[in-house]
C-alpha cells in the first residue's frame, strides 16, 4: 500500500539522519539522565513520600509525559531547517503521498521518544520503581498517542509560523501553562490546590495524561480513566494528524 | 490549443497580500513552450520569473488562469503533472547530512520504483553528472557545482517530459556554470524539453532557444536571443576617424543603409540594420571622400538592450 511504503521511505531517511546528528546523544540520552541524576534525588523530601520508590513512583510518570508532550512539541524545528533547506518542496513536487510526509516525521518522534522513555524507566528501576510488562506496554502506547498528537500540532505550528524566531515564543506559551496545569512537578489534589486551580488543571489533558500513567505505574490498568485516556488521546492523535496532513498536502506559502 | 505543446499557459495569475495591500506577483501571463526548446525566463529579481514556475511546478495554485503541462491540465490532474515534470527549487534540495547517491536512491523510490531499480538510477544519474567522486560523502562537503548537478540529478531521476529549472546558476563560479550549460544541452539532446529561470544576461543568450522577458509578472517580450536583439536596435558600427569624424558624420548621415548617426570624439556610431550589408557601404563612402578610418567595430546589442528597450531600465542596474 502507498501510505505504508512511503511512510517507511520517509520514517528510514528521518532515523537515518537522526543517528547521524550529534544532537541525538545529548537529547536522546543525556537528558533522562540529567533528569534522574540532578532531580531524583529531591524526590523524597519535596514530595513528602515515605519512601525513594513511592516518590519515583509519583515522578517519573510525570517525567515521561513532560518528555514526550516537550520533546514533540519541539519537532517542528527541524521541520522548519527542512523547508529551508529544500527538501520538502523537493519532496512535494514528487508524487509521494502528503500524508506519508507527515507521518513518517510523526513516527520518528514516537521512536526517538520511546527510546529516552526507556532509558528514564531503566534507569529509575535500582531506585525501586516497579512496573509490569502489560502496563509498561500500555504506558508507552499512552506515550505514543501523545507524541503523535504533539508532533503534529508542532509540524502544523511550523508550516504556518515558517520562522524559529517566531516557532519559540508560541511554544513556550502553550507549553508553560500545560506544564503548571499538569501536576507533573507537585501533584494538584483537592488536599493541594484551591478549586479554582484544581477546576483549570482538571481540564488540562495533560493532567488526565499523569494520572493515567500513575495509574498504570501502580498496577491500577482496570480503573477507567486509563482507558478514558486513551480514547481521548487517540481522538486527538487522529484529529492533529488528519489536520496538518492536510496542510502537508495543500499548497503551503 | 495544441495538445503537444510542453506548456501552454493563459493568463495566470497569483497575488500575494500583506495586510491591506496586495501585489500581483504573476500578472495575466501567457506561455506557450515547444517540446524540445529551452527556454529562459529572463527578468529582474521579484519579476514574477519563479512564482510562475512553482505555480507550473504544481507547488502554488494559480489565482487565475489555466495551463496545460506537458499535456494535463494543472488544475485538474497535478499528481499526473508530477509524474511528469522535474523541477529543480533555487536554493537547492538536499539533507546535509545524507549522501549524494542517498539522496538519488530515495528520490527513485518517492517516484515509486523498486529498491533495485533505484540503485540503479542512482548509479546511473551519479556517471552522468560526474559524480562519482563525492557520491558518498555527505552533502554537506560539496561544492557549490556538485550540489547543483545534484539538485538537477535528483530533478530528473524519473526522466521527465519537461525540466522547470529556478536560477541554476546562481552563485556558481564561471566553470561549473559553463558545465552547468553542458548537462542543461544534454538533456535536452535527450528529448528533454527546458524552461529556466535567470538573470543572467549571458546565460540567457548562450543557453536559450528562446528567451521570455519577464517584469512586473507579465512577459513583455519573448522570442529568440537573435530576433529579440535584432527587433530593438539592429546592429552598431563604430567607426573611428582621426580627426576627420565630423566630416564623415556629414557625409554619412542621411545615406539610406545608416538608420542614425552619432559622433562621440573621434568616433562615429552608425546605427545600421545589418552589419554585414552596411560596413562595406559605409567603407566605400569614406573612401570616395578620401577618408581612411583607423579602425572598425561592431557591436552587436545585448539581451540587456532589449530588456531596457521593453522596460525603461537596464538589468545590470
Amino acid at each position: 500500500m502507498k501510505l505504508i511504503r512511503d511512510t517507511w521511505l520517509i520514517l528510514h531517511r528521518q532515523m537515518t539522519l537522526l543517528l547521524r546528528g550529534p544532537a541525538w546523544l545529548i537529547t536522546g540520552v543525556l537528558q533522562p539522565v540529567l533528569y534522574l541524576v540532578l532531580f531524583g534525588p529531591l524526590l523524597k523530601t519535596a514530595l513528602d513520600a515515605r519512601s525513594t520508590a513511592e516518590a519515583y513512583r509519583t515522578f517519573v510518570p510525570g517525567l515521561l509525559v513532560m518528555l514526550v508532550v516537550f520533546g514533540a512539541l519541539f519537532a517542528g524545528f527541524a521541520l522548519i531547517g527542512e523547508e529551508r533547506a529544500g527538501v520538502l518542496e523537493r519532496c512535494r513536487v514528487t508524487p509521494v503521498s502528503r500524508q506519508a510526509l507527515l507521518l513518517g516525521r510523526c513516527l520518528r518522534e514516537v521512536i526517538s521518544l520511546l527510546f529516552q522513555a526507556t532509558v528514564i524507566v531503566l534507569l529509575a528501576l535500582p531506585f525501586g520503581l516497579s512496573v509490569g510488562i502489560g502496563e509498561l506496554l500500555l504506558v508507552y502506547l499512552v506515550l505514543t498517542l501523545v507524541a503523535l498528537a504533539m508532533s503534529a500540532l508542532s509540524y502544523a505550528a511550523a508550516l504556518r509560523l515558517r520562522s524559529e524566531d517566531a516557532l519559540g515564543p508560541v511554544l513556550n506559551a502553550v507549553t508553560q501553562p500545560v506544564l503548571l496545569l499538569s501536576g507533573i512537578l507537585l501533584p494538584i489534589t483537592a488536599a493541594t490546590a484551591p478549586v479554582w486551580l484544581l477546576m483549570l488543571s482538571r481540564a488540562n489533558p495533560a493532567s488526565w495524561t499523569v494520572d493515567a500513567v500513575r495509574s498504570l505505574f501502580a498496577g491500577e490498568y482496570a480503573d477507567p480513566r486509563v482507558w478514558w485516556t486513551l480514547a481521548l488521546l487517540a481522538v486527538l492523535a487522529v484529529a492533529a494528524l488528519a489536520w496538518t496532513g492536510r496542510m502537508f498536502a495543500r499548497d503551503v506559502h | 490549443m495544441p495538445r503537444d505543446a510542453a506548456v501552454d499557459a493563459r493568463g495566470l495569475r497569483k497575488t500575494y497580500r500583506s495586510g491591506k495591500t496586495a501585489r500581483n506577483a504573476v500578472d495575466g501571463l501567457d506561455l506557450l513552450v515547444e517540446p524540445g526548446e529551452i527556454v529562459g525566463f529572463l527578468g529582474p529579481n521579484g519579476a514574477g520569473k519563479t512564482t510562475t514556475l512553482r505555480m507550473l511546478a504544481t507547488l502554488l495554485r494559480p489565482d487565475a488562469g489555466t495551463a496545460l503541462v506537458a499535456g494535463l491540465d494543472l488544475g485538474a490532474d497535478p499528481a499526473g503533472v508530477r509524474r511528469r515534470i522535474g523541477y529543480v527549487a533555487q536554493g537547492g534540495s538536499t539533507w546535509y547530512e545524507a549522501t549524494g547517491r542517498e539522496e538519488l536512491i530515495l528520490q527513485s523510490r518517492l517516484y515509486g520504483y523498486p529498491r533495485a531499480e533505484a540503485a540503479g538510477r542512482a548509479a546511473a544519474a551519479i556517471e552522468a553528472f560526474e559524480l562519482t567522486d563525492c557520491a558518498d560523502r555527505r552533502c554537506k562537503t560539496y561544492s557549490g557545482g556538485q550540489r547543483r548537478r545534484v539538485d538537477v540529478a535528483l530533478g530528473v531521476i524519473h526522466r521527465p517530459q519537461l525540466l522547470f529549472l529556478d536560477e541554476p546558476t546562481t552563485g556558481l563560479d564561471p566553470q561549473s556554470r559553463a558545465r552547468m550549460w553542458d548537462e542543461v544541452r544534454r538533456l535536452r539532446a535527450e528529448g528533454m524539453t527546458v524552461l529556466l529561470t535567470t538573470h543572467y544576461l549571458e546565460e540567457a543568450d548562450a543557453l536559450c532557444d528562446r528567451v521570455a522577458i519577464i517584469d512586473h509578472g507579465r512577459i513583455v517580450a519573448d522570442g529568440s536571443p537573435a530576433e529579440l536583439k535584432r527587433a530593438i536596435s539592429g546592429e552598431v558600427v563604430s567607426v573611428g576617424l582621426n580627426g576627420a569624424a565630423q566630416a564623415a558624420a556629414g557625409l554619412l548621415d542621411g545615406q539610406p543603409y545608416v538608420r542614425r548617426v552619432e559622433t562621440g570624439g573621434d568616433r562615429l556610431r552608425l546605427y545600421v540594420d545589418a552589419a554585414a550589408g552596411a560596413v562595406p557601404l559605409i567603407l566605400r563612402t569614406l573612401e570616395h571622400a578620401g577618408l581612411q578610418p583607423a579602425s572598425v567595430e561592431l557591436h552587436r546589442p545585448s539581451l540587456d538592450d532589449v530588456f531596457l528597450a521593453k522596460t525603461g531600465r537596464s538589468l545590470r542596474d
